[in-house]
């Protein structure tokens, strides 16, 4: 039986019914890792105890017990801890390290009965934009191994996409779920920030980071979403609110549902498929019932400076803990001693940490320093609060804001790794939703000429994720894509 | 020989640990005895993905500290992150309290030599403690236990002018801490540690001199031994013409001398910014009244009134107030006694001198209150000499019997009846009866002998008073 | 324009070595970034508070309890260098 582009919802229903029991469809992806990856490279540690974790899971299912996600196997980007089993975030830094703990993320998912395939690829600390900053190598593109997957969460959206997992974890600090997922053509899900614990995932950016789903379908993004959140002790900047039902309250018609076109960012230069998939979404939307306004986000020009300040102050103190006194990489001090207990500190980062990781821990290093700080980092959280302030604004206008994820579908390996800036300039439309802590999503449209994936992306206010499934599933419907898959897979 | 030109000027940074079970940011244990690196979490151990969670009750006791020191409590507090690299830092930054601190704009009172002193209190803020670090030669080991301990950091202004001022600000300090169980005080192990910036300039001047910052001061005694050396060294610099450069300072307490920490001082920058992984802290009307009302009477007005509801001497009562248990003890003795000043002689004199040399706390003492209210009481009524008194403090120590039960088992009661002393009396009167002639004709230095047999017969037991009185009748009628 | 000293200063301050490649590209590529940055400036942020956490939440506190993780063994384990249960590196001065 085949599983590779079913949904969550399909795969639990063929559980449930036991019509396949979750240690063979566990094995199902397992070979097709083992068989589809080595030239992909989305996975960077396959789990030995995902078989374990099935048959515990068909034990359960044999005793009638119940679990969302019971039997359910998904892939976990390598940013989360996960105990016992090696988690790197693609960093030289790290490699070898084992937790002695799992994020609330993974523990949320293994207490619904999921079973942890393996650990996915990324950029770095989840910092670039093309997944070329892994130090285990770039994730390729399921649909054109010329291209970049996306990043920072390449490994996660390239796995679904070529069905190495029906659905993965990912995180989401400047557009890290949604423009993997959008390059990758699978639907990503950015929450709102407080909705998901951030313990146990490596920080990149404290007040950023989220983590979310990618998968084939939007109410499987709805479901997981629903499993990851809520309150967790372990994290001061968790939302206390109940968590509702998303994926059982979908409702695709759009009649009274106004839809929000941002000025400003069809202003800007898109790509000529880019255009044309939000051509047709604004066609889905209206078709749906929805009313189509325009609204201004005039700061949302700023979004890449505020955003990239905000990002690297933090990651600079965040990344400060890699120091290897306690754990991770170390220079070999036998053959060369230390000078000095700097000279200890500076092999040990230097070594162990690459270029773009360097880059950012020293923009922002540089952005917190006295005489910079308020021109860099104190400027860029004002107007990160006047940015929400036009945000809330927007809302009052519409329930939800539509607009491309990226200017352009991927582009090729190697194409941008050389100019930080221009790498930079592509998260544009995604670090916005980041910046003000609004829920985001990606939904896949359709194709570009040269056959890669294009998606859109929705936004709502806080703590107003249902509009966004809703719109989703409409949009999802209409493009009729979510069952295809890349040639070769 | 100029020294009288010179002023110095002083601010102490006490770190206090608050007496808590759990650390600051995390819920390993705070427990002083404990195996290398047993109590750590991710969060201690700075693991990834470890994020802090406040201790509230790390919070409760700064406000309640921060009250005693009548500072203003800030509504909206923050936590900051201060970056820099250590090898017991674990996270690479120390989370404290910076710009925004819990509490602000206090001030503390003591005496310096009868003279009342008031020394503001700029801010009093939380913040974790680092690990261990132990220097072994080749290498260095770490030990995190202590990370993550949750600190309140009080910065007086810089108004303390003498060592000695400063060193009786510092215990003053740990006096109210102790009062209010915010913090053990203990300096050995480390819940208590002081730095002191110092600075000197010349009687009058406006402004301030150069900063050093003195640090690994580990008792009261050194911080005045230490402050002494200092200002000294900062006299001589000034007077040969030499500059005092800002700089960290360490003590050694063995050469009495400081020592500069690095022989060229970096330039810090520690990039401070709010934590992002924590949300301002919020204390609101309400705790903080809850909190004020749980306040007990601090020290120094609990001295005050020691002088004057029990009508003690000023030394009597400070020394009393010292340590809330030792006070509590005072007073508890005087309700039974009503004998304050009496109550507090046995208190200053013989139970302080027995805690001392036995290095015992007041709580340890074998000798209750009540018990020790019951001995100032058997003095009173004359059932027992001073004398005797002394030598059934000594049992009472020993034992913790009541002075009762002791006199009684010692066979040392007074006897104050007047028909027994009668007795002995004409006893001994009746034995001596050629002195009694002697006496009687003139020889009134006679008396003495008289007073020293009947003490004897008496086994020593005989009222001196009562027994004076009948001899004196007897031997004149 | 961020000097190769600057970018030698900052990396002194962020305790990284850099390779030939990093020190001679990082100048060049901060200059081009903090340039494009620059624009920040033009809007006016007079008395505006800056934004750290995005969402609405309730303050939340821990209860004083402590509680045994077990975990300092399994971490030094991994460590690259240790002594009995102590994190070991090279002498540090103090």
């Amino acid at each position: 039986m085949e599983f590779k582009n079913k949904s969550v919802f399909e795969l639990k229903e063929l559980l449930e019914k036991k019509t396949v029991t979750s240690v063979e469809m566990t094995k199902y992806f397992l070979d097709r890792i083992e068989s589809l990856d080595q030239d992909l490279n989305a996975y960077i540690q396959v789990s030995d105890k995902a078989l374990d974790e099935a048959k515990k899971a068909d034990d359960k299912i044999q005793a009638g017990e119940k679990g969302r996600l019971l039997g359910v196997p998904v892939g976990i980007k390598d940013l989360l801890c996960t105990r016992g089993i090696q988690t790197t975030a693609a960093s030289k830094m790290l490699e070898g390290f084992v937790p002695p703990y799992s994020a609330t993320v993974v523990e949320k998912l293994q207490s619904e009965g999921a079973v942890v395939l393996g650990k996915l690829n990324l950029d770095e600390f989840a910092m670039g934009s093309s997944n070329e900053n892994s130090y285990f190598g770039a994730v390729k593109n399921p649909w054109n191994k010329e291209y970049v997957s996306g990043g920072s969460s390449g490994g996660s959206a390239a796995a679904v996409a070529a069905g190495l997992a029906p659905v993965t974890i990912g995180t989401d600090t400047g557009g890290s779920i949604r423009q993997p997922a959008s390059f990758c053509g699978v639907v990503g899900m950015k929450p709102t920030y407080g909705r998901v614990s951030r313990y146990g995932i490596v920080a990149f950016a404290s007040s950023l980071d989220q983590a979310g789903p990618l998968s084939r379908t939007v109410k499987d993004a709805a479901l997981i979403s629903e499993v990851i959140s809520g309150f967790d002790e372990n994290d001061s900047t968790t939302s206390e609110r109940s968590v509702p039902q998303w994926s059982a309250s979908i409702n695709e018609s759009l009649k009274g549902k106004k839809v929000g076109l941002v000025k400003e960012y069809f202003e800007s230069k898109l790509h000529e498929s880019v255009q044309e998939q939000m051509d047709r979404a604004i066609e889905f939307v209206k078709e749906a019932g929805a009313e189509v306004v325009e609204v201004s986000l005039s700061l949302s020009r700023l979004a890449i400076p505020v955003y990239y300040m905000v990002a690297t102050s933090e990651a600079s103190s965040n990344l400060a803990r890699y120091d290897g006194v306690r754990y991770g990489y170390r220079s070999n001090f036998d053959e060369k001693p230390a000078s000095s207990l700097d000279d200890f500190y500076e092999r040990n980062r230097g070594e162990g940490f690459g270029s773009e990781v360097k880059r950012r821990i020293m923009l922002g290093t540089y952005a917190l320093s006295s005489g910079y700080y308020d021109a860099y980092y104190k400027k860029a959280g004002q107007i990160r609060r006047l940015l929400a302030e036009q945000f809330q604004k927007a809302f009052e206008k519409c329930d939800v804001l539509m607009g491309p994820v990226t200017a352009t579908p991927a582009f090729k390996l190697g194409d941008r790794i050389s100019d930080p800036l221009e790498m930079y300039l592509n998260d544009i439309f995604t670090t916005s939703a980041n910046l003000v802590g609004i829920p985001g999503m990606s939904v896949p449209m359709g194709f570009s000429k040269e056959g890669l994936p294009v998606g859109v992306q929705l936004m709502s206010s806080s703590f107003s994720e249902q509009v966004l499934f809703d719109v989703g599933s409409a949009l999802e419907q209409r493009a009729d894509i979510w069952k295809g898959l890349p040639n070769g897979y | 020989m100029a020294t009288k030109n010179w002023e110095s000027v002083i601010g102490l940074e006490i770190h206090a640990q608050l007496a808590t079970k759990s650390k600051m940011f995390s819920s390993d244990s705070t427990a002083f005895a404990a195996g290398d690196n047993e109590n750590v979490s991710p969060v201690s151990l700075g693991l990834p993905g470890a994020l802090p969670v406040v201790n509230k009750q790390a919070v409760e006791l700064s406000i309640k500290m921060g009250l005693a020191l009548n500072c203003e409590i800030r509504e909206v507090s923050r936590f900051a992150r201060k970056n820099y690299f250590y090898p017991d830092l674990p996270k690479g930054y120390q989370i404290s309290q910076y710009d925004e601190p819990l509490c602000e704009e206090g001030f503390v009172e003591f005496y310096v030599d009868g003279e009342k002193k008031k020394i503001r209190i700029e801010r009093a803020h939380m913040e974790e403690d680092a690990g261990k670090s132990t220097h072994h030669g080749g290498h260095s080991l770490i030990n995190l236990n202590r990370a993550g301990v949750p600190l309140l950091e009080i910065v007086s202004g810089p108004d303390l002018r003498t060592p000695q001022e400063a060193a009786e600000y510092a215990r003053t300090v740990r006096q109210i801490l102790r009062y209010l169980d915010v913090c053990d005080g203990n300096l050995e192990e480390g819940s208590m540690r002081c730095d002191c910036n110092v600075s000197i300039r010349e009687v009058g001047a406006p402004k301030f001199g150069t900063k050093v910052e003195l640090k690994n001061i580990n008792s009261f005694r050194f911080v005045e031994k230490a402050l002494e050396y200092e200002i000294q060294r900062q006299i001589d610099c000034k007077e040969s013409g030499e500059e005092i450069f800002q700089e960290t300072r360490l003590y050694d307490s063995t050469k009495n001398k400081t020592f500069s920490m690095r022989s060229k001082e970096e330039a810090h920058d520690y990039r401070y910014f709010v934590d992002p992984d924590l949300l301002a802290v919020r204390v609101n009307e309400a705790w903080v009244s809850k909190v004020r009302e749980s306040l007990p009477e601090l020290p120094l007005a609990r001295a005050e009134r020691f002088q004057s509801e029990y009508e003690l001497p000023q030394y009597d009562a400070l020394i009393l107030t010292q340590e809330k248990a030792l006070a509590d003890y005072f007073e508890q003795a005087v309700k039974k006694s009503s004998q304050p000043k009496a109550t507090s002689n046995w208190v200053m004199t013989e139970l302080l001198r027995m805690l001392n040399e036995e290095k015992k706390e007041i709580s340890d003492s074998p000798i209750s209150s009540d018990h020790l209210a019951e001995l100032v009481l058997m003095i009173e009524k004359k059932e027992i000499s001073g004398k005797m008194a002394k030598q059934v403090f000594q049992e009472m120590w020993k034992t913790s019997k009541s002075p009762k039960d002791l006199v009684k088992a010692l066979g040392l009661s007074q006897i104050t009846d007047e028909s027994e002393i009668e007795k002995i009396v004409d006893k001994v009167l009746a034995a001596n009866e050629k002195a009694v002639e002697d006496y009687r004709s003139g020889k009134t230095k006679l008396y003495g002998f008289f007073v020293g047999q009947a003490m004897k017969e008496s086994k020593g037991q005989a009222s001196p008073e009562t027994l004076n009185k009948i001899l004196k009748a007897r031997l004149d009628s | 324009m961020i000097s190769k000293e600057q970018i030698l200063k900052i990396a002194k301050l962020a305790r990284l070595n850099l390779t030939p490649e990093e020190e001679a590209s990082f100048s060049p590529q901060f200059s081009a970034i903090l340039d494009y940055f620059e624009q920040m400036s033009e809007v006016d942020t007079s008395d505006v508070l800056p934004m750290i956490t995005p969402t609405e939440m309730e303050f939340h506190w821990r209860e004083d309890q402590a509680k045994d993780w077990n975990m300092g063994k399994e971490v030094i384990e991994q460590a690259p260098e240790k002594s009995g249960n102590l994190f070991k590196v090279p002498p540090v001065v103090g």
